[in-house]
């Protein structure tokens, strides 16, 4: 009953050309059958993102542990949402990040939890940066 | 299995197999001279009802199998199919998937008569567990099978309902990869899931045999809650309980058929008519209704893991009830206090149920903690502790005592009746108030002609409405479902073959490959489809700015609007079932030039007064004069939204005439059945009482 051979295969690592995406936009990718959201944040995100004082988290966890050293302004995660598994949309809620429209839970610009139902944030799927326009993906 | 039977087959061929497997001895012992007692009210029919829906489940389910595609790519399209091609599939599909409610309704009357009477108590007690056993194998299958037509709710009701199980501990996502076969709800998932939905209603079969022969061995509870004790007590099974479930059965089937030939969809999500998209989540997902009640207790509890311990301990308590209500007494009718906290009860599961339904915000979420905290409360402190302080009234000496002393209590079930009346005044006044709030932007109603259970569709309407679809719409959305020859179908725009083929031969349709394996080019024949405007959903989204325009075959079906508390339990008598013609009506004459005052919408959109949210990416697809009619009908907005309309009702529903002609010639049918029936009981009774 675990997935069988072809559907492992199908979920080998892909790679994503991130230069179409503008600052402030994102793009949802598939990978494994989940979706991921890719964001190119703005400065305004990322720092409402590193300053937001960890004490007020519900899941504590820094800005810089949720992006990789250097591109900061990349932010990978899988848009399902913790709670049942929902897709948040983007660029909504009031914390310039995602907002679940099934039980109202909101992420901020690190895609952490901040309000709602949901137990944690939004969860970073393995990736790589292959060169500075390019991740790998798994 | 009460006993050795005294049956003796007296013709020789029965003889020759009786003495080697006493099958007719069974049969004659369980169901015919089976003892059964004589004071049972209509209550008790409801375990016949549940066999019937149980059979006719299976028999709909094998044959719908039968045409059914578990493919992700194919699922969909093939219950679409299987509605508009299959002979009587229409009626199979709607017999089924309301059977499906059905069945859980008459589970839970089921349930609650087992709680009002006590029949959970010593000697009772495995017969009752066995129900739960076949309580939560329904649920089981229940949801297994809405997943199967592969709509949105499917899809998100799947992905919500198989993460709850990652909340337990350690095993949880490896649980979570074993019921999904890969990295998320996808084919493999819906591949298990009709082989499972195909399997449990026989194991449900299965318990429901021990579930029966649990109840011959302890034999029936009966409204007194005493034992049967003499001949006098109880009446042979047949004729006296057969008459009697026959009557229940058929009012049951009058109320079942309503559904099946008027309300088809009244039970349903309209979200469940657009095809499963794992890329876009609708709003606000919902349970079937008969889950509801655990949804909401699911819900109330902040804690993810508590949430779904506290949804899974609501059903599984159930289990321990014969030894949380350990009073002697078992029929409520005799216990006054036990009495009044039952239907406050039954209003508390009633309650959870339509918060269940409600998105969870604000007062919701605070009703749904107390109802949650007085759900268990009956089960864990109501009812251990009855059974210690209460003092119950006496019961009779026997089951005859009790039919002969038969007009006591009736002051009492006026009184629940009337506090279940105080309730629903109150429910019905709190939320006329909330639903005032949002009522400029919701459809108006209009006058359709296929509405009503005589309600025909207009063939001129029809026939305008397909030019308007031809020479607009069809610029942009695709009618997937619709083939050439429904032009010429019975019930639909009335076209004959040849219209229909001189229609069809206008079009230009992709074929091959042919002998040199190229594609193409042929003019239509009746059984082509309607060519979609663009090649696929890639194409379409890049033609209209990001977002393809919706295929129209269910538009009217998968689009509705809130109709809200009480409006929704009125809608169920006047058989109202036109929010999605209503919607579609008022979104193509809704469009206005300049936003009000205070809203803007982004760039790229339009502002249409009943889109929610207003800002809507089709521009106004209508103005007056665009499409000449040959009847001479007015060449306004409103005409063309009108017809356009009927057309895509009939698009989405081409066999609704013959749905509701069968309808009622069903109807007439089963009202003498029931009469015939309730004669034949009285008769049959008259010298029993």
């Amino acid at each position: 009953m675990n997935p069988d051979a072809a559907t492992i295969a199908a979920g080998a690592p892909i790679e994503v050309d991130l230069t179409p995406v503008a600052e402030g936009q994102d793009i949802k990718v598939f990978w494994r059958g989940k979706p991921i959201y890719i964001s190119h944040r703005t400065k305004k995100q990322i720092e409402e993102a590193q300053q937001a004082p960890l004490s007020s988290l519900k899941d504590p966890e820094a800005d810089s542990a949720r992006v990789k050293a250097g591109h900061d302004q990349w932010l990978v995660v899988i848009g399902i949402c913790t709670h049942l598994g929902c897709i948040p949309i983007a660029h909504e809620g009031n914390y310039d990040g995602f907002f679940c429209p099934c039980h109202g839970s909101q992420y901020d610009s690190s895609g952490r939890i901040r309000q709602g139902p949901a137990p944690a944030n939004l969860a970073v799927p393995p990736y790589t940066f292959v060169s500075d326009t390019k991740i790998q993906i798994g | 299995m009460s006993g050795p039977s005294d049956y003796q087959p007296t013709n020789p061929a029965l003889k020759w197999i009786e003495r080697r497997l006493p099958i007719f001895g069974l049969i004659h012992s369980s169901f015919v001279a089976y003892p059964t007692p004589r004071n049972l009210n209509y209550w008790w029919t409801f375990g016949a009802i549940l066999s019937m829906m149980l059979a006719l489940q299976i028999l709909t389910g094998v044959i719908l199998a039968m045409h059914y595609t578990p493919h992700a790519d194919l699922a969909f399209k093939s219950v679409e199919l299987i509605v508009r091609d299959v002979n009587y599939g229409w009626l199979l599909r709607n017999m089924h998937a309301a059977g499906a409610s059905m069945f859980f309704f008459a589970v839970y009357i089921h349930m609650f008569r087992g709680l009002y009477y006590g029949s959970y108590k010593e000697p009772r007690e495995v017969l009752w567990i066995l129900g739960v056993i076949i309580y939560l194998l329904m649920m089981a299958t229940g949801f297994m099978g809405y997943v199967l037509p592969w709509g949105q709710m499917s899809f998100w009701g799947a992905t919500v309902i198989t993460n709850l199980f990652s909340a337990i501990p350690y095993f949880g996502e490896s649980i979570v990869t074993l019921l999904w076969g890969g990295y998320s709800v996808g084919n493999p998932t819906l591949n298990r899931f009709f082989s499972l939905h195909y399997l449990l209603p026989f194991v449900i079969a299965g318990v429901v045999v021990l579930h029966v022969w649990a109840l011959h061995v302890a034999g029936q509870n009966n409204p007194a809650g005493v034992e049967a004790k003499t001949e006098k007590d109880t009446v042979p099974f047949t004729p006296y309980a057969t008459i009697k479930d026959l009557f229940g059965v058929s009012c049951f089937l009058i109320f079942f058929a309503w559904f099946i030939f008027y309300m088809p969809n009244y039970l349903g999500d309209a979200d469940n008519y657009i095809p499963a998209n794992p890329g876009v989540t609708p709003a606000h997902i919902v349970p079937e209704w008969y889950y509801l009640p655990f949804y909401a207790i699911l819900r109330s509890i902040p804690n993810k893991l508590a949430g779904v311990v506290a949804m899974f301990s609501a059903i599984i308590v159930l289990c321990f009830l014969p030894w949380l209500d350990s009073a002697r007494t078992r029929s409520s009718k005799y216990r006054p206090l036990a009495k009044q906290f039952f239907w406050l009860f039954v209003v508390v599961c009633v309650l959870l149920g339509y918060l269940g339904s409600q998105p969870p915000e604000g007062i919701y979420v605070i009703a749904g903690r107390i109802l949650t905290v007085c759900y268990f409360a009956y089960f864990l402190i109501v009812l251990p502790l009855l059974s210690r302080i209460e003092t119950p009234r006496p019961v009779p000496n026997s089951i005859a005592d009790d039919v002969l002393s038969k007009s006591r209590g009736k002051a009492a079930t006026a009184a629940s009746v009337a506090l279940a009346l105080v309730v629903a005044g109150g429910l019905l006044a709190g939320s006329a108030q909330s639903a005032k709030a949002a009522e400029d932007d919701t459809p108006p109603p209009q006058k359709w002609s296929f509405s009503g259970p005589f309600g025909k569709f207009d063939r001129a309407s029809l026939q305008r409405g397909l030019k308007v679809y031809k020479e607009v719409c069809s610029a942009c959305h695709s009618l997937n479902y619709v083939a050439f020859r429904n032009l010429a179908d019975p019930g639909g725009p009335g076209y004959s073959t040849a219209q229909a083929a001189a229609f069809a031969a206008d079009y230009k349709i992709k074929d091959g490959p042919n002998d040199q394996g190229e594609m193409f080019e042929r003019p239509g024949r009746t059984a082509d489809y309607f060519p979609p405007p663009f090649p696929n959903e890639q194409a379409a989204a890049a033609a209209n700015g990001g977002k393809a325009p919706p295929d129209l075959s269910l538009i009217t079906k998968a689009r509705s609007y809130e109709r809200g508390f009480p409006q929704f339990i009125f809608d169920f008598f006047t058989q109202y079932q036109e929010q999605g013609p209503d919607y579609v009506d008022a979104i193509l004459q809704g469009f206005e030039d300049k936003p009000p005052a205070g809203v803007t919408v982004p760039e790229g959109t339009y502002y249409n007064k009943y889109f929610p949210g207003h800002a809507i990416k089709m521009p106004k697809p209508l103005s007056d004069g665009q499409v000449t009619f040959d009847d001479g009908s007015p060449a306004t907005v409103a005409q063309y939204a009108h017809d356009v309309t009927t057309f895509l009702m009939w698009a989405a529903e081409p066999h609704m005439e013959a749905r509701k002609r069968i309808g009622m010639q069903v109807f007439v049918f089963l009202i003498i059945f029931a009469f015939l029936m309730y004669f034949t009981k009285k008769r049959v009774w008259a010298n029993a009482h």
